[in-house]
């Protein structure tokens, strides 16, 4: 993603260009928290409480951020709005920090299994697609597993997007046996000398115990031939989802062991504020934001620059 | 589950003496658990405030009585507010138009527009012999056409060809011509998905919905959204006009507030459920089922649904019958309700489903749990058919070898006995009177009396 610098108005631009879009009501009113440098008050703090509600923080973690917030403010260290909001920020990028992490495909066994998992529609395949786009850029060589063996069209989808990437394709089509679609594209990656497998796999909803035990399933045949794999547990996140994606983290956890997040439809209004109560819940890398449908729309997760455009303080 | 809404709204109002009349300062701590609640549920937050004055306003004067239960009294209101927010159920299509009456579906990427289409289709082939055409005119999502296609021809809709060269618009208009010719009564059209803040996407929807012009346009609305239903559902509301809306994905364990949230902000009523991938899974809307849902009361409609698909009809008749002919429920038909109970997903999930579970005393619903029921079968099992039928004949003696035999303690055989003792008592008025009501109270008691905890399985 290096040469996107001179393309579409630079990486910078379309970053932020992407990200302010998910500025919206919590810059709006954190706005006007530093351009007054009131003193904070009853007003002021539920101000920043609606801000933070607005963003899909949710009551519990909102309540949390407000709570450590509190003490600083009684005892008058924090005793301006511009204050803070700086100690907002503080707060928040120190959720998200540790977070931050590349996404990296070097694994001592050869092919690198990476799986995509998540609910119906959360953008799985797109990901896997853009994620197929920035390790061929780095010279990887490539497999795609269409594991998607229910939804209509699945396969012709991620066929699109091998196209796109010039990367091969195993499937066998719609109605065949998801963990042998994989097994085979795993398995002919590995006689071939292959660095990495991308598997998708068919969108369900968390909730759904014979779906989940099919994904377990899934990874259980994957790692067959080498114990190791999958090496990544990709779980794909709407960002428009509310206060279900603990659950979708907490479920997918317990049936394939999530690795890491990748939040998408970020250059929408979205703001995906779950993200820091489920920071506090059950921490895992967030490798990767969307920020579009083309295929160069991704953006490794920075902590700093998601909180500042969730702030309006770029 | 001790955290349901009545036991949070009865926390609220233990200040309450006697007959207490409701008003401002004492509901202000209700009203906020009442915001939390919906907070938690995904509703938007200016839709919560809205709804949050109003259940106040319903509220204020009503009288509530410390004795029963003012936190279920209080609920209540605020289920009621929501049903009425929520609107008469509505799963009308109209379809009155000169044919092809057309169908346009629109919504954000992933939102389940493309499934709906399949489902609205064979609905409307099914229930009201429509002949129905469809066409994508989605030419950005990869296999978006194919996608279709495929779902067409599962549904038996006529499918009419388009491809990702031409343009959405002259997709449509063709699309309008062809079904024509094919007699169509119907002509779904789907699209593709669009972020309400891409004014070029948003502009091709509305010049598809100025050409086609629709009887119907569909918002479709995933049921996991969460703050952000209410920026969409208004950009997409102000740049069309939208007919209704389907609440996709509720087949999940989504509170599904969004639902609220779009039918405050649009005014527009929310016709079908999405319930399921495949393409029967398409339920028309009850209002009062997203409230309770919503408020995390469950979904009684949905067990009752549940249980009549699990539970052994035969079995139940059978024993309708023995009871309103006065006959006694003996130790075999108590075995059976048992092995029902699991049939049924076990207590857990019962338990989980049911409003009014608030009512129980922190820490029972603990003791009922499915090593408690599975241990009183085991009991019943090992008495002889005779004891079954007659369980007055079970003596100190029969008790010590029953015991024996089914591993456990002549305690646990006592309790048993008395726990039957009070099941024939509750089948009795159930048998009487009928109502679900009862029986819950029943099985409340039921718990009450396990003494001593069982030890939990999960
Ligand atoms: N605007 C935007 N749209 C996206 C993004 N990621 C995916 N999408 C769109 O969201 C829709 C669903 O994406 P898919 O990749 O098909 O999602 P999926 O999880 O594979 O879906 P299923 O396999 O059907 O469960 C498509 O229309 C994508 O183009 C994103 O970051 N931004
Ligand atoms: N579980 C469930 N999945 C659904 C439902 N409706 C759609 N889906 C799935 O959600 C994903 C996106 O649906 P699709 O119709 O392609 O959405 P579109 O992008 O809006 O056209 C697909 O995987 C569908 O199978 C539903 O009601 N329940
Ligand atoms: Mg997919
Ligand atoms: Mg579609």
């Amino acid at each position: 993603m290096s040469d996107e610098d001179d393309k579409g108005g630079g990486f910078f631009k379309r970053l932020s260009k992407g990200l302010s879009k998910t500025r919206g009501s919590l810059a709006a009113g954190v706005g006007n928290l530093i351009l007054g440098e009131k003193v904070i008050d009853e007003d002021v703090l539920e101000e920043l409480e609606t801000a933070l509600l607005l963003t899909d923080v949710g009551v519990e973690a909102t309540d949390k951020i407000m709570a450590s917030l509190t003490p600083r403010i009684k005892r008058k260290q924090l005793n301006n709005t511009v204050a803070l909001h700086a100690a907002l920020a503080d707060e928040l990028k120190a959720l998200l920090a540790p977070l931050e992490k590349p996404f990296c495909v070097d694994t001592e066994s050869k092919p690198c299994v990476v799986m995509f998992v998540g609910v119906n529609g959360a953008g799985k395949t797109t990901t896997l697609g853009k994620i197929a786009s920035h390790l061929t850029a780095q010279g990887r060589s490539l497999v795609l597993a269409a594991g998607d063996t229910f939804r209509a069209a699945a396969v012709e989808q991620l066929q699109e997007w091998g196209h796109r990437n010039a990367v091969e394709v195993i499937a066998q089509g719609q109605g065949a046996d998801s963990a042998s679609v994989v097994f085979d594209a795993v398995a002919s990656a590995r006689a071939r000398g292959i660095d990495v497998v991308l598997a998708d796999t068919a969108g369900r909803l968390q909730a759904k115990a014979n779906l989940m035990e099919e994904l377990s399933k899934v990874k259980r045949v994957m790692a067959r031939d080498d114990a190791s794999a999958p090496h990544e547990v990709l779980l794909v996140l709407d960002a428009g989802t509310g206060q279900n994606a603990l659950s979708q983290l907490d479920l997918f956890d317990q049936a394939v062991g999530v690795t890491g997040l990748v939040v998408t439809k970020l250059d929408g209004t979205a703001k995906a504020g779950v993200l820091f109560a489920l920071a506090a819940r059950n921490p895992k890398p967030i490798y990767f934001i969307g920020v579009g449908e083309g295929i160069e729309d991704l953006r490794p997760f920075d902590a700093d620059s998601f909180v500042d455009a969730l702030l309006g303080n770029l | 589950m001790f955290d349901s809404l009545s036991d949070r709204l009865t926390n609220t109002l233990r200040g309450l003496s006697g007959k207490a009349r409701l008003t401002e300062e004492n509901i202000a701590d209700t009203l906020r658990e009442v915001r939390r609640a919906l907070l938690e549920a995904d509703v938007a937050l200016p839709v919560v405030k809205d709804f949050v004055d109003a259940v106040s306003r319903r509220a204020v004067g009503v009288t509530v009585s410390s004795a029963l239960n003012p936190g279920e009294e209080f609920v209540k209101i605020v289920h009621a507010q929501l049903v009425e927010l929520m609107g008469e159920d509505n799963d009308e299509l109209n379809l009155n138009a000169k044919p092809p009456v057309v169908i346009l579906m629109a919504g954000l990427q992933g939102a389940g527009k493309t499934t709906t289409v399949a489902k609205l289709a064979r609905y409307l082939a099914e229930r009201q012999k429509k002949k129905v055409s469809v066409v994508s005119a989605d030419v950005y999502r990869p296999a978006a056409i194919t996608q279709l296609q495929t779902l067409a021809a599962e549904v038996g809709a006529t499918f009419i060809e388009s491809s990702t060269d031409e343009k959405p618009l002259a997709i449509a208009e063709r699309a309008v011509a062809t079904a024509r010719t094919q007699f169509a009564d119907v002509l779904i059209v789907d699209t593709a998905g669009r972020l309400a803040i891409d004014d070029a996407m948003m502009a091709e929807i509305q010049s598809l919905q100025g050409a086609l012009q629709p009887t119907e346009t569909l918002f479709v609305v995933d049921a996991m959204t969460g703050q952000d239903a209410a920026n969409t559902a208004k950009a997409f509301n102000d740049a069309l006009t939208l007919t209704g809306v389907v609440l996709a994905k509720t087949d999940g364990d989504a509170r599904g507030g969004a639902a609220l949230s779009v039918r405050a902000i649009t005014g527009k009523p929310i016709k079908f459920l999405g319930v399921g991938e495949k393409v029967d899974a398409l339920e028309p809307f009850h209002s009062d089922r997203i409230a309770s849902r919503i408020l995390g009361m469950g979904d009684i409609l949905s067990l009752i649904e549940e249980a009549e698909r699990k539970v052994d009809k035969q079995k139940a008749q059978r024993l309708a019958k023995k009871m309103s002919r006065g006959k006694k429920f003996d130790l075999e038909d108590f075995r059976d309700q048992l092995q029902q109970m699991s049939n049924m997903g076990g207590v857990g999930s019962l338990l989980d489903k049911l409003p009014g579970m608030g009512q129980l005393p922190a820490g029972v619903a603990d003791q009922v749990d499915d090593g408690m029921f599975k241990k009183m079968e085991v009991i019943i099992s090992s008495m002889t058919p005779h004891e079954r039928r007659y369980p007055d004949v079970i003596n100190g003696s029969r008790k010590q070898r029953i015991a024996r035999g089914s591993g456990t303690a002549v305690p646990d055989v006592n309790r048993l006995l008395k726990q039957h003792k009070q099941m024939q008592k509750m089948m009795k008025k159930v048998s009487k009177k009928g109502g679900m009501q009862k029986m819950m109270r029943g099985m409340q008691g039921l718990s009450q009396q396990g003494g001593r905890p069982m030890p939990r399985r999960r």
